[in-house]
């Protein structure tokens, strides 16, 4: 082990280490809503892509969903050209300075890293975010459009998914319009990811983006309600992409789960980054947060949950979670910041029943003890209750973030689209396309709560697709 | 942006507002709602829908100023623009001919239940309307109502005008067979009527109005026990059975703000309210 405070290596010799990403202090950010990560200074960055071997047969790109070109532009960064490092980039990925924050690259580029067998891997994503943040500091360049073919695209839903697709259209010379129920565009980036990890500037600066290369928002626009996706092939659009997200929270279905104080993650995250309510009274939204918070699940949403809440000014957060630290799924990088800022876990426990006071307000959470038993379905081990092992917890705020399903409105309003039983749409895998000719679908639609990354895939893969198809399509 | 065509005052706090959204007044039917952000700052507001035209692309609201969104809302006027509506959303209302129906209005909801109860006579149902209040200044619709109406009442908390309180309804209704009630007001009185009608086992239905943010089925503060299920009111709803519904529940959870909505009221206020001084 090294001992702290070691004098800084040599600079002739490699580090195993990958260059620290530096952050605010752990007591400063746990009481504000500023981000945590700063981000790479140029010396940093240089540090850090100096360590890339630059394979030839590189597995990072392999790990990558969008199959960056990755030891291409960390090469560019090494030659200080990042202008050419972030063109190379966003061949591939057009939202970069969202990737290079809140991919889980632990699980995808960074995971098949050479180095990664002798030591850390290359910090890739936090390479991406300073190639990204480069450029949205000195200003993006407007892109030259094409000419126009004169087809029309309707997008339903502005998240990663539909963004992304409407981004390719747009550079093919369709007129693409983005339908999206919010007021504001961006998905869970802006309604979900805390402006702590993802600053809501970044978002609005890559929704900018692409309403430069002509793609129009409608925002307030429920398909489903206003338009059904029948209506939009009668108003003149040719195709339609669906990129709805998987947006209904679940619950558990025990007692007291309907008294006050008892939110959704979703509930809770809109609250405080779609609405603003941590600037409550100046924003009109209003949010109730407590002294004693818990927070049911162990994914990311959980760990945003459990970070806004101690910023919101709880005076404990605990993370009641039904297997151990070991099958947290959240990412590595953020179950350490959570514990950083002082977060704690309650593992192999899980609610049975809440308590109200006389006035609706839970203050208490019954819970039983878990262990594990043989492996489930996702591989995992499957917690089984230990009976007699009640305990009271007192709380005045719960959350519940153990997942969420596909949003109903589109799938029940359009005749002959097929679903799986949980709701989500039925995709031809390489395409996009649904049950019904013209209408293409992808992101967490089609598989479920996934990742930004792998919805950008899906939004890429469609594009391609739908242009094939307008393009064969004589009119 | 959305302009207001029209501002009406129909009562004590009570205003009505034409707005020009072809959009949602091509596709609005009775019983739906819309969401409104007024500004930058400003909170998503569940408003019924009271009427549409579609030739001149316009819907219709009528609100009550209970706290700060409303009562800025108040303070609109012609010309001037809501920076966000969404709809129509919900469910919009089950018309088909029952036969004889019972409409109970209270209050604002008085309003859209007009547009509910027109849609139901035009289906041909015979209807018995009852029109309420807490005190007759705040009865609103009563000339519309008793134009479509085959019978008609008014009622009044205090007896200030027409029935005292509700309980001439069961009267009315063990004198004569009803097919359906449709009910929309204060929960309160949803609850005082479901609890009448059920041993006429009278279908009951009622239009729930809980806390919502965005009323697309995404966050679940909407959450209402219906038979022991729970249910988003934004898309499940918002009509449900009112005998099976917990309008205990309902209540508690309606109040779950109250001190933040005092807070936003008094800060409001505080930096001067609004220019016309009503604030
Ligand atoms: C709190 C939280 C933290 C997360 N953290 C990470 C992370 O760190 N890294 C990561 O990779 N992933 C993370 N994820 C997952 C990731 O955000 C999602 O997988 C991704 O956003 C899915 O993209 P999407 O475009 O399919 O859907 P969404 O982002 O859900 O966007 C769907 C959009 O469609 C709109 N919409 C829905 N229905 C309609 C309709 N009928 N008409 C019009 N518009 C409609 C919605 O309002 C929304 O804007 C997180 C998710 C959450 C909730
Ligand atoms: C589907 C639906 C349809 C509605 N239709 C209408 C309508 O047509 N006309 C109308 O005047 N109002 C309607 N409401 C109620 C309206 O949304 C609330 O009055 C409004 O949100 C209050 O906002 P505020 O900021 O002015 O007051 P706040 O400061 O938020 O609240 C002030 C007072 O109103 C109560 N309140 C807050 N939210 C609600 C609610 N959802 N229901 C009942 N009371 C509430 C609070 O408990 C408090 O006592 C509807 C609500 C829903 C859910
Ligand atoms: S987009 Fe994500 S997975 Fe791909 S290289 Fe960037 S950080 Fe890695
Ligand atoms: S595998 Fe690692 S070292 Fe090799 S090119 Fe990719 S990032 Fe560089
Ligand atoms: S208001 Fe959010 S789910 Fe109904």
């Amino acid at each position: 082990m090294a001992k702290p405070n070691q004098p800084t290596q040599p600079p002739a010799k490699k580090s195993k280490k990958a260059v620290p990403m530096p952050k605010q202090e752990p007591k400063v950010r746990a009481r504000n809503f500023n981000e945590v990560a700063l981000g790479y200074s140029e010396e940093q960055a240089l540090e850090e892509a100096a360590r890339c071997l630059n394979c030839p047969k590189p597995q990072c790109v392999v790990g990558c969903p969008v199959e960056l070109d990755i030891p291409a532009f960390i090469k560019l960064i090494k030659e200080r050209k990042y202008d050419e490092a972030i063109k190379k980039i966003k061949e591939k990925n057009s939202l970069p300075a969202i990737c290079g924050r809140v991919c889980p690259q632990e699980e995808q580029c960074q995971k098949l890293c050479v180095l990664g067998k002798i030591g850390e891997p290359t910090a890739i994503g936090r390479l991406e975010r300073f190639a990204a943040d480069y450029e949205l500091k000195k200003g993006v360049d407007t892109p030259t459009l094409p000419t126009s073919t004169g087809k029309k695209v309707a997008i339903i839903g502005a998240g990663p998914a539909g963004l992304t697709a409407a981004a390719d259209l747009a550079k093919f010379g369709h007129e693409v319009v983005i339908f999206e129920a919010l007021h504001v565009p961006g998905g869970v980036l802006v309604y979900g990811i805390p402006e702590f990890r993802l600053p809501k500037k970044i978002v609005e600066a890559e929704v900018e983006y692409i309403k430069k290369l002509g793609v129009k928002i409608q925002t307030d626009a429920l398909i489903g309600r206003l338009h059904t996706i029948e209506d939009l092939f009668k108003k003149g659009f040719d195709a339609v992409f669906i990129g709805t997200g998987a947006g209904l929270p679940q619950f558990m279905r025990i007692p007291g789960e309907n008294l006050g104080g008892i939110y959704s993650a979703n509930e809770f995250l809109i609250r405080v980054n779609l609405m603003k309510s941590y600037r409550f009274p100046e924003y009109d939204t209003p949010i109730r947060i407590g002294k004693k918070v818990a927070v049911i699940g162990g994914g990311n949403v959980a760990m945003d949950s459990a970070r806004s809440a101690l910023r919101l000014g709880a005076e404990e957060v605990c993370i009641v979670y039904r297997r151990s630290r070991e099958e947290l799924p959240a990412r590595e990088e953020e179950i350490e910041n959570a514990e950083e800022e002082g977060i704690v876990c309650k593992f192999l426990a899980a609610p049975i029943r809440f308590i109200g006071d006389e006035k609706g307000w839970v203050k208490g959470m019954e819970c039983i003890l878990m262990q594990l038993g043989e492996p489930d379905e996702s591989g995992r081990r499957r917690p089984v209750p230990i009976k007699g092992s009640e305990f009271i917890m007192d709380v005045d705020t719960v959350i519940v973030a153990i997942g969420r399903t596909p949003n109903p409105i589109i799938q029940t309003t359009t005749k002959g689209l097929q679903t799986t039983k949980w709701g989500t749409i039925i995709v031809d895998e390489k395409t996009g396309q649904t049950s019904i000719p013209g209408v293409f679908a992808g992101g967490d639609i089609v598989t479920g709560e996934a990742t930004v990354i792998s919805a950008m895939g899906a939004g890429k893969r469609a594009a391609r697709a739908i242009n094939e198809y307008l393009m064969q399509k004589k009119s | 942006m959305y302009k207001i065509i029209t501002k009406r005052e129909l009562a004590p706090k009570i205003k009505l507002f034409e707005i020009h959204a072809p959009e949602i007044a091509e596709q609005a039917r009775p019983g739906q709602f819309v969401i409104v952000r007024l500004h930058e700052k400003g909170e998503r507001v569940p408003l019924t829908i009271a009427g549409y035209d579609r030739h001149k692309g316009t819907i219709t609201i009528v609100f009550n100023e209970v706290g700060k969104t409303t009562k800025e809302l108040g303070c609109l006027n012609n010309g001037d623009s809501i920076l966000n509506l969404a709809g129509p959303l919900g469910n919009p209302s089950e018309i088909q001919k029952f036969g004889r129906v019972l409409v109970v209005g209270g209050g604002v909801m008085t309003a859209p239940l007009y547009l509910v109860a027109k849609a139901l006579r035009d289906a041909g149902n015979e209807l018995t309307v009852v029109v309420g209040a807490r005190i007759k200044d705040l009865l609103i619709y009563e000339k519309e109502m008793k134009n479509i109406a085959d019978e008609f009442y008014v009622t009044t908390d205090d007896g200030s005008k027409g029935q005292k309180g509700l309980d001439f309804l069961k009267e009315l209704l063990s004198k004569k067979h009803f097919d359906r009630a449709v009910v929309m007001g204060p929960v309160v009185m949803m609850k005082t009527v479901s609890e009448i009608t059920k041993p006429f086992s009278v279908k009951t239905i009622v239009t729930l109005t809980p806390i919502m943010v965005d009323g697309m089925g995404m966050c679940g503060a909407c959450r209402v026990t219906v038979k022991g299920e729970t249910k988003f009111g934004c898309v499940d709803g918002p009509e449900f059975d009112g005998h099976a519904v917990d309008f205990d529940e309902l209540i508690k959870r309606q109040r779950v703000y109250l001190p933040e909505e005092r807070v936003a009221s008094v800060f409001y206020e505080k930096i001067g309210g609004c220019a016309c001084g009503e604030a």
